[in-house]
């Protein structure tokens, strides 16, 4: 092992005619009441003004991709539950479509509109901490505290499909677990009635508060040239003008049949980037009402579909491994990940929460995948933080921080 | 008029001859190599040519093939044409013993981290690169992870016999 080497301060030397000599140096976390997630920042300031900024991540690194490495598919879901944590089945559903991509699989349509509904319900999720954590670092708490608990709606929702509320691992490849139950449809149809309203009064509290527009507006800001040069994708890339959308421009699970528009932005700065994510939770709500509506339009046997026909990824039916030959084969294979995946190599992406969530899938041949990459939106574009916040004062690099929706989770994999 | 994967393939093959090769569709992704050398003309006739307009790097990432002598290390670009809403995949191979590859951070500014999450796990050692240290290991590691001879699990523990569910041992 190398010798661990001494952080040094690396002061900046100020004009002549400065109070001060040298800039300070703070660090800002690794873990800090204000950045909302485990990294850390160095800047050097100048009093309040940020000269420069040097990010350090990797303090949550778990090694997913080398994990994955030895994993068979169906025991992948759960390590992207924490990539961004925030939005699990996001990312749970954006694996089951690569696999599916792979193996070709083809889910039903039903499949599709109930996946719409939990993606879009873990976009709203992720959105209102996002844009309510805005305002907790602007001094507002309130908002956050209301819109609290229609998060947790959600997550009672998340429960009654798949039992878990933060990291889901909900759906299977191939379709869901098992079918939604009438209480779940039922807390949607809550959340639904009950939401419109609450995401009224949040915008009330917030998009025309005089405090709150002058302490979002011109700060964080970044053209679109440089957000695509930095590789921007998602709500921040929108906030900056380009309408890039990876669930208009290649659609996935059926979101080619419903109809709903991509707020964008023009300046790009924190102010923008909190309209387009409140814009999009209103596009979310549409879309969930558009995709209930369709699943209430299946009826007899077709109401009851909620998984592809493929029987070497998606677990039989217990009752029948217990009493037929075939499905306790099947049942064992997939338990003991004993089936060979398909040679090949596939990217598939999804709009994740923060922007284009993609996997890389390189299968060999062999029964795990032969090297997983993710591409994590946060990560790519977290680099553009010092840019973003110099020259600003350092209370505007806290709110910069928290509108770029940063999650650890996501940035170290 | 529409991009696709034949114009692409087309314009690259005028422009570079037999030096880009290996052009196959995966899942309807046009993918090609090259050999390392060439990697920062392709990109930049992919940035820069009017038609190709590839100005959006999604993805960068490294693949380990220790069977593949003299060509262990695959490095692959994912490019994305938002206008026109088409990707290319490009990748490069290289010797494993001196991973030297020009860096793509005067293109893209994404690239700076993806290339050093690269460097950090495969070793790949991109030359020009304005900050080429680790990004989420420790600094102080002396090896690549992700490299296929590091078995998963940590071989030297004596605390626990993973021999009963079949991982004792190397994974080769």
């Amino acid at each position: 092992m190398l010798e661990t080497k001494e952080m040094q301060p690396h002061h900046v030397k100020l004009p002549d005619g400065s109070i001060e000599k040298l800039t300070t140096t703070l660090n800002l976390g690794p873990t800090h009441p204000a950045t909302h997630g485990v990294f850390q920042n160095i800047v050097e300031l100048d009093g309040e003004r940020i000269v420069s900024a040097e990010q350090t991540v990797g303090y949550i690194h778990r090694a997913f991709e080398k994990l994955a490495e030895r994993r068979p598919l169906y025991q992948i879901t759960p390590i992207t539950d924490r990539l961004n944590y925030c939005s699990s089945p996001l990312n749970n559903m954006g694996w089951h479509m690569t696999c599916e991509k792979l193996l070709g699989v083809k889910t039903p349509k039903r499949v599709d509109y109930l996946r719409i509904i939990i993606m879009e319900l873990a976009r709203i999720s992720d959105h209102l901490i996002c844009n309510s954590i805005v305002g907790v670092d602007s001094g507002a708490y309130t908002g956050f505290l209301y819109v609290m608990q229609y998060r947790e709606l959600i997550y009672e929702i998340y429960e009654e499909v798949c039992g878990s509320r933060l990291t889901t691992n909900i759906g299977r490849i191939g379709g869901f677990e098992r079918n939604f139950s009438d209480t779940a449809f039922q807390k949607l149809e809550k959340f639904l009635r009950e939401y419109p309203k609450v995401l009224k009064e949040f915008e009330n509290l917030f998009t025309r508060n005089r405090i709150f527009m002058d302490r979002l507006k011109n700060t964080g800001g970044i053209s679109a040239e440089r957000a695509l040069n930095y590789g921007f994708t998602g709500p921040n890339l929108r906030a900056a003008g380009v309408d890039y959308d990876v669930r208009v421009h290649s659609p996935y699970s059926s979101y080619e049949d419903f109809e709903f528009t991509v707020p964008v932005g023009s300046t790009g700065d924190n102010y923008d980037r909190f309209l387009v994510r409140n814009g999009e939770m209103w596009q979310s709500l549409s879309l969930i009402e558009q995709a209930y509506r369709k699943v209430q339009e299946f009826k007899g046997a077709e109401a009851d579909v909620y998984h592809a026909d493929a029987p070497a990824y998606y677990l039989p039916e217990k009752k029948d491994v217990y009493t037929k030959m075939e499905q306790l084969i099947w049942h064992f294979k997939i338990i003991m990940g004993e089936t060979e995946i398909p040679k090949g190599e596939v990217y598939h992406s999804v709009e994740g929460a923060n922007g284009e969530l993609g996997f890389y899938l390189i299968s060999d041949g062999g029964r795990t995948p032969y090297r997983l990459h993710f591409r994590r939106p946060s990560f790519i574009y977290y680099q553009a933080y010092s840019e973003l916040t110099k020259g600003s004062m350092l209370s505007d690099a806290i709110i910069t921080m928290s509108s770029l929706n940063l999650i650890a989770g996501e940035l170290d994999a | 008029m529409a991009l696709t994967n034949e114009i692409i393939q087309q314009q690259l093959t005028e422009k570079f001859g037999e030096q880009v090769y290996n052009f196959e569709s995966p899942f309807g992704l046009l993918t090609f190599q090259s050999s390392k050398e060439m990697n920062l003309k392709v990109l930049q006739f992919l940035y820069e040519n009017e038609n190709l307009q590839f100005t959006f790097l999604t993805d960068l990432c490294a693949v380990h093939y220790p069977d593949n002598k003299g060509q262990e290390l695959a490095v692959v670009y994912l490019l994305h044409n938002l206008r026109e809403n088409i990707r290319v995949r490009y990748k490069i191979f290289t010797d494993i013993q001196q991973p030297d590859i020009f860096t793509a951070t005067k293109l893209f500014e994404a690239a700076n981290w993806m290339e050093r999450e690269t460097y950090d796990f495969f070793g790949v050692n991109f030359i020009g690169h304005p900050n080429l240290k680790r990004v989420l290991n420790a600094d102080e590691m002396d090896y690549f992870p992700l490299r296929k001879e590091y078995p998963l699990e940590d071989q030297t523990r004596i605390d626990k016999d993973d021999a009963m569910f079949g991982r004792g041992g190397s994974i080769f």
